[in-house]
C-alpha cells in the first residue's frame, strides 16, 4: 500500500515541477486553493495524519477519564521510551530481536529464493516443490510455534527458525511468479542473441524477476516482524517481545506502549530500505525514470 | 527437421573439402543430413539453402514444399498475408522451431530483429547492443550504435526511446555481430511512415557496407518494391512468385514499378484496381 502511495507521490512531484499547469484543475481548485495545492504537493504534509492521531490521543487523556494504566498520556510514553533507552533495556532488547530478524530472513529468503527458482526453471523442481509449498503455505505459522519450541526448544533456534518459516513463503511465491511472468518474446530474443542457459537466466530471467522478488521481500519483512513478536511473547527473556509480554504481567501500561511504537517504526524503516533498494535497482522502470 | 549451421569457414576458404563434423553444428534433433550439393566453386554460392521444408501445427498445414536460396548480399522479401506462413519460415531460419520438415542450411553467424525492438528494459542501451556477443566491449557498442545515428543515446533506458530509435538500437544489435544471414521480421512494421522511409534508407546503407544475405518478411508492397533484390510471395501454403527486381532506378520508381506492384497484390489476393485495397486476411 505505501508503495502505491510512493509512486503516487513521486507523479505528484514531477507534475507540480515539470509540466505546465493544468487549467482545469485550475479552474477546479478556484482562484486562492491554487496555494493550497501547493502546500499539499510538499512531503511534509504525510506527517499530518500520525500528528493528528497523536493529537486525539493526547485529547483523550487529558479530556477523557482514562487512568494511566489504561492509557498513559503521550508525554508519559515518550519519558518512559527515554528512560528505557538511557538504561539500556531497550537498545538492548532491540538488538536482540533485529538479530533474530535478520538471521530468520536470512534462512527464509535463501531457501525460498533457492527454491522458487528449481521450481520456476525446471518442469521437474515445479512438479516436485510447488504443490509442496502450497501445501504448507496455508498452515497457520503460529499453530507451528508448539512444535518448533519441542524440536528446537526455546532458546534462540526456534525462533530463527519460526520466522525462516513465515519468510520463505511470500518469497518463494512472488519469486516463482515473477520468474514465470518474464516475457516470452524477451527470452526468444535473448535465445537468437545467442544467449546459453546460464545466459538467459544472468541477463533476462532473474532481472526479469526482480521487482516481483522485491515485492515478497516487502511482505516478508512484514511477517517476519509478526512472528517475532508471537515467539517473543511466549518464551523468552529478552526482546522486544519480552519487554512488553513482562510489561503486560507488571501492568506497565506505558512500557507496552513503547514496545508497540518501536515496532511500528521499525516496520516503516525496513520498508523505506526496500523502497530505497526498489530506487536504485528498478530506475529503468518508466515510472521512475526522470528523464 | 535437419537444420545445418555452417560456420564461416566451411563456407568459403576449403571450398572443395567435404563437410567435416567439426563444420556442422547441428542443433535440436541435429542429425545434420547431407552436405550442400554444389558449394565447391563460385562466390555465387547461396548461403541459405532451404529443400522441402514445410510446417504444420496439428491438422493444419501451413507451409509445404518450400525452396528458397539466398546467397551473400542479396536481400529477398518474403511477402504474404498476415497468416501466411511468413513469420513460421523465419524463426525455422533463425533455429527457433525444431518441429518443421525439411532440410535448411544456414550459416551460424545470424542475427535477428523483430517488428517488436525487444531490448531488454534493464539494460542500457549500449549493454542491450551487446548482449550474447562475446567478449564484446563497449566501445563496440558505441561503434555499432554510430553506425545507425544514436551513439549519444548510449546511456539511455530503453523505456525512454521512441519508436524508431528503439527499432535503430535494434538493427545496431544485429549488425554487431557481423551476420551473414540477416533476419527481419516486419521490423519496420509499427513505426510512423516519416520514421519507416528514414530506416529504409538506414538498412540499405548498412546491407551496402555489410552485405549480409537477408530475408525481409513484410507485407508491406511498397517496402519490399523499395528495398529487395528478389521479392518472394508467398500464398496458399507455397512461394507462388519469385520475382528478382531490376538494378535500374525504374524498377524501384515508375512505370515498371506501378505494374509489379500491381501483380504481387493480385498474387496476394487484393485487387490492385479497386482505389482503397486491403491486405486480405484468412
Amino acid at each position: 500500500m505505501s508503495a502505491f502511495a510512493y509512486e503516487r507521490e513521486v507523479v505528484v512531484g514531477k507534475s507540480a515541477d515539470d509540466s505546465p499547469p493544468r487549467p482545469v484543475a485550475r479552474r477546479l481548485a478556484g482562484g486562492a486553493a491554487g496555494g493550497w495545492r501547493r502546500v499539499w504537493a510538499s512531503r511534509w504534509t504525510r506527517f499530518l495524519g500520525p500528528l493528528l492521531i497523536l493529537a486525539i490521543w493526547q485529547l483523550a487523556v487529558s479530556v477523557g477519564h482514562m487512568h494511566a494504566d489504561e492509557l498513559p498520556s503521550p508525554a508519559n510514553v515518550w519519558k518512559t521510551g527515554r528512560q528505557l533507552t538511557a538504561n539500556g533495556t531497550l537498545t538492548t532488547a532491540l538488538l536482540v530481536s533485529l538479530r533474530r530478524v535478520a538471521l530468520g530472513l536470512l534462512l527464509g529468503v535463501t531457501i525460498g529464493g533457492g527454491l522458487a527458482l528449481l521450481s520456476g526453471l525446471s518442469l521437474v523442481g515445479e512438479r516436485l516443490i510447488d504443490p509442496v509449498m502450497h501445501m504448507f503455505r496455508t498452515m497457520p505459522v503460529l499453530a507451528l510455534l508448539p512444535l518448533f519450541v519441542l524440536w528446537f526448544g526455546i532458546g534462540e533456534k526456534a525462533k530463527v527458525f519460526l520466522i525462516g518459516w513465515a519468510v520463505i513463503f511470500p518469497i518463494y511465491i512472488n519469486l516463482y511468479a515473477g520468474v514465470r511472468s518474464v516475457d516470452e518474446k524477451l527470452v526468444t530474443a535473448g535465445k537468437v542473441l545467442g544467449l546459453s542457459r546460464w545466459g538467459l537466466i544472468r541477463h533476462v530471467i532473474l532481472p526479469g524477476a526482480w521487482p516481483q522478488f522485491l515485492t515478497g521481500l516487502r511482505l516478508a519483512l512484514g511477517v517476519s516482524w509478526l512472528v517475532l513478536v508471537a515467539a517473543e511473547e511466549i518464551n523468552a527473556t529478552s526482546g522486544l517481545g519480552y519487554l512488553i509480554i513482562n510489561a503486560q504481567n507488571l501492568l506497565e501500561t506505558n512500557v507496552i506502549f513503547v514496545g508497540l511504537i518501536v515496532y511500528s517504526l521499525l516496520g516503516l524503516t525496513t520498508d523505506i530500505l526496500v523502497r530505497l533498494v526498489e530506487r536504485w535497482t528498478l530506475s529503468w522502470r518508466s515510472s521512475f525514470v526522470t528523464k | 527437421m535437419a537444420l545445418e549451421l555452417r560456420d564461416q569457414v566451411s563456407q568459403g576458404a576449403e571450398p572443395a573439402a567435404p563437410v567435416k563434423p567439426a563444420d556442422l553444428h547441428a542443433v535440436k534433433n541435429g542429425a545434420a543430413v547431407g552436405s550442400p550439393a554444389g558449394r565447391a566453386t563460385s562466390g555465387l554460392e547461396p548461403v541459405v539453402r532451404i529443400r522441402g521444408y514445410g510446417r504444420s501445427f496439428g491438422e493444419r498445414t501451413v507451409l509445404t514444399g518450400i525452396d528458397l536460396d539466398i546467397r551473400d548480399g542479396e536481400l529477398v522479401a518474403l511477402l504474404g498475408a498476415s497468416g501466411s506462413g511468413k513469420s513460421t519460415l523465419l524463426r525455422a531460419l533463425s533455429g527457433q522451431d525444431p518441429a518443421a520438415d525439411g532440410h535448411v542450411v544456414v550459416p551460424k553467424e545470424r542475427a535477428v530483429a523483430f517488428q517488436d525492438h525487444r531490448l531488454l528494459p534493464w539494460k542500457k542501451v549500449w549493454r542491450n547492443v551487446l548482449i550474447g556477443v562475446p567478449k564484446g566491449r563497449r566501445a563496440d557498442a558505441l561503434a555499432a550504435l554510430e553506425e545507425v545515428g544514436i551513439a549519444s543515446l548510449a546511456n539511455a533506458w530503453p523505456g525512454t526511446l521512441s519508436g524508431g530509435e528503439a527499432q535503430r538500437v535494434a538493427l545496431a544489435r544485429a549488425f554487431i555481430r557481423h551476420p551473414k544471414l540477416l533476419l527481419l521480421d516486419e521490423p519496420f512494421g509499427a513505426l510512423d511512415a516519416l520514421t519507416r522511409l528514414r530506416m529504409h534508407r538506414l538498412l540499405r546503407e548498412l546491407c551496402a557496407r555489410h552485405n549480409p544475405a537477408t530475408l525481409l518478411v513484410t507485407h508491406d508492397v511498397d517496402e519490399a518494391i523499395t528495398l529487395a533484390d528478389r521479392i518472394v510471395v508467398i500464398s496458399d501454403r507455397r512461394i507462388s512468385l519469385d520475382h528478382r527486381v531490376g538494378n535500374d532506378p525504374s524498377a524501384r520508381n515508375g512505370t515498371e514499378a506501378l505494374a509489379l506492384r500491381a501483380r504481387l497484390l493480385s498474387e496476394l489476393g487484393v485487387d490492385p484496381t479497386h482505389p482503397r485495397h486491403e491486405n486480405q486476411e484468412n
